[in-house]
């Protein structure tokens, strides 16, 4: 059965990069954009742009209303209770960081962070350094052989000191769904707060934060087939109230005087500073093309590609697979082949995949790999993609081995 | 052209004959297989280069004929990419080593693109350690 995505035309990059003799297996580092997500960009610029949520005039309210239009669409694809819960940063790792300060005051010496053996740095590092500013301790959840965070010892290593666990839902490493029902259970049991991030997650399939039973949700919106410069941060009402606010300046103050000043609550209250106004009405589009698929169909699609890359890469002799992956992407090593020069062929021959260590070093220290070659997928690759891949990928260990 | 080292000569006449990938990365792994191996005490974290994907230890010594340069990776074409750049700097005389353009040195080549900023194979950071040395 052929595997063609009935969406690639709706995708110009990916078009253009085709036509460059390019093929494009690199989406779990950014996605290529939609038409219409292009359209809303150059509509907003071009039909007169205005700053937001302060001037009276008509360009200010046409923004306005927008950008709040944004944010509705947001809570709803997340199917949040109200778009007050819906904060906007300028990528996902600021929305890891504006967590990490506005709840610093919450944390005491020898309180405890728990995050998992393979998180992405942005979400290490910010807890990392708050450990260090507040003398805390992070703790590392072990995986197990297949990816996942291992519950037993999670179980164990979750206690009564931990205030708060920090996790992801999808790795972009290993390609597995996280147990995140089990871990969020055992972190409330212990009154933890909990975040997860769902910068992979969000891209393959519709989540539900509130069902899932965190307190913060963040992704960013180009992974999502929308513009960089927009992160989103989703938090639970109750949780958003423990905030302190972090960044301070225009946009998020209510009154201010000389020597003293009054903000707003969330959401404006943690958007300091002029927004990406254009990016953040352009995310609205690209939800509102991802609304208009039949989520089965992509699913489907998505399904078929990463099995057909699986078991493309389990037939190559010495090809092994980190982990089980079981959605978007799959990472691999070659016996006697160093991943650099994989990922150098590779890329000569046209084939964009990652090489290297993804963002989460730690991670490959542990494995004891000096790096791998990643293939992710998005909705507009298509069968053809990958036979150029798998021919590009016997070339190069016919050259290197 | 004349002013170039023997090594470079060689290296220049074999990479403008080969045309695509294919043959360019074969250059550079049977460049890469010439490269001596450094021996384990020399692969210290002082004379390793930050900033590059796989591991690359870099030495230079100054002699007074010029200076003589070893360095080594574990990935293959990065280990061919060394093996051209000593090729050009090795033996080169201490006073004209420092005003080299190694950026022209690989155009020369056709490796252009091995120096592209979003290349993380370190060869940029290599680079900048040799103007450090030479430099100091």
């Amino acid at each position: 059965m052929p595997l063609i995505s009935p969406w690639r035309g709706d995708f110009p990059g990916i078009l253009a990069l085709q036509r460059e003799g390019q093929i494009y297996l690199d989406s779990a580092a950014t996605a290529q954009k939609p038409q219409v997500m292009l359209d809303a960009l150059l509509g907003y610029y071009a039909g007169g742009a205005a700053n937001v949520h302060r001037a009276r005039h008509l360009a200010a309210e046409r923004a306005t209303v927008a950008f709040e239009a944004s944010r509705a669409a947001v809570a709803r694809w997340l199917n949040a209770q109200s778009p007050a819960q819906i904060l906007f940063t300028s990528n996902a790792t600021e929305a890891f960081n504006l967590v990490a300060y506005g709840l610093e005051h919450e944390f005491q010496a020898g309180d405890e962070i728990a995050i998992s053996a393979l998180e992405h740095h942005a979400n290490l590092l910010p807890w990392q350094q708050l450990c260090q500013r507040r003398g805390l301790r992070l703790v590392v959840l072990p995986l197990d052989e297949q990816g996942k965070v291992d519950l037993p010892a999670a179980a164990t290593l979750i206690g009564p000191r931990t205030r708060l666990l920090a996790v992801s839902q999808l790795s972009n490493v290993l390609g597995t769904w996280q147990p995140l029902t089990e871990l969020i259970a055992l972190a409330r049991a212990q009154g933890a707060l909990t975040l997860v991030d769902g910068a992979q997650g969000i891209v393959h399939g519709r989540h539900d934060p509130t069902a899932l039973g965190c307190d913060f949700y963040v992704f960013s919106g180009h992974k999502l087939y929308g513009p960089d410069g927009v992160g989103v941060l989703h938090a639970r009402s109750e949780a958003l109230a423990r905030l302190r606010h972090w960044q301070f300046g225009g946009e998020m103050v209510r009154v201010a005087h000389y020597h003293s000043a009054e903000f707003h609550p969330a959401p404006l209250g943690f958007e300091a500073g002029t927004p990406a106004i254009g990016p953040v009405i352009a995310l609205g589009a690209s939800l509102a093309y991802l609304e208009s698929l039949d989520p089965a169909a992509c699913l489907a699609h998505e399904q078929a590609l990463h099995a057909h890359l699986l078991t493309g890469l389990r037939a190559r002799d010495g090809v092994r697979l980190l982990g089980a992956p079981e959605a978007a992407l799959a990472s691999f090593v070659v016996d006697d082949v160093h991943p650099a020069d994989l990922a150098q062929l590779l890329g000569d021959q046209g084939v964009a995949v990652r090489g290297g260590s993804h963002c989460a070093m730690p991670l490959y220290e542990r494995i004891g790999l000096p790096g791998s070659v990643r293939v992710s997928l998005a909705l507009y690759n298509d069968g053809g993609d990958l036979a150029q891949f798998f021919q590009a990928l016997d070339q190069a260990l016919e050259l290197l081995r | 052209m004349s002013e170039l080292p023997a090594a470079a000569r060689q290296a220049l006449a074999s990479f403008s004959a080969a045309s695509g990938w294919e043959a360019r990365a074969r250059l550079l792994m049977q460049w890469g297989d010439r490269l001596q191996p450094l021996e384990p005490a020399l692969q210290t974290e002082a004379n390793r280069v930050q900033g590059c994907e796989s591991r690359v230890w870099l030495i230079a010594e100054r002699h007074q004929q010029g200076w003589h340069f070893r360095a080594y990776s574990d990935a293959r074409l990065l280990r061919g990419l060394l093996a051209v750049l000593l090729a050009r700097v090795d033996g080169e005389d201490p006073t004209r080593i420092a005003q080299l353009d190694l950026a022209d040195w690989f155009a020369q080549l056709g490796l252009s693109r091995q120096l592209s900023p979003s290349r993380s194979n370190g060869l940029n950071a290599v680079l900048a350690r040799i103007g450090e040395m030479v430099q100091g």
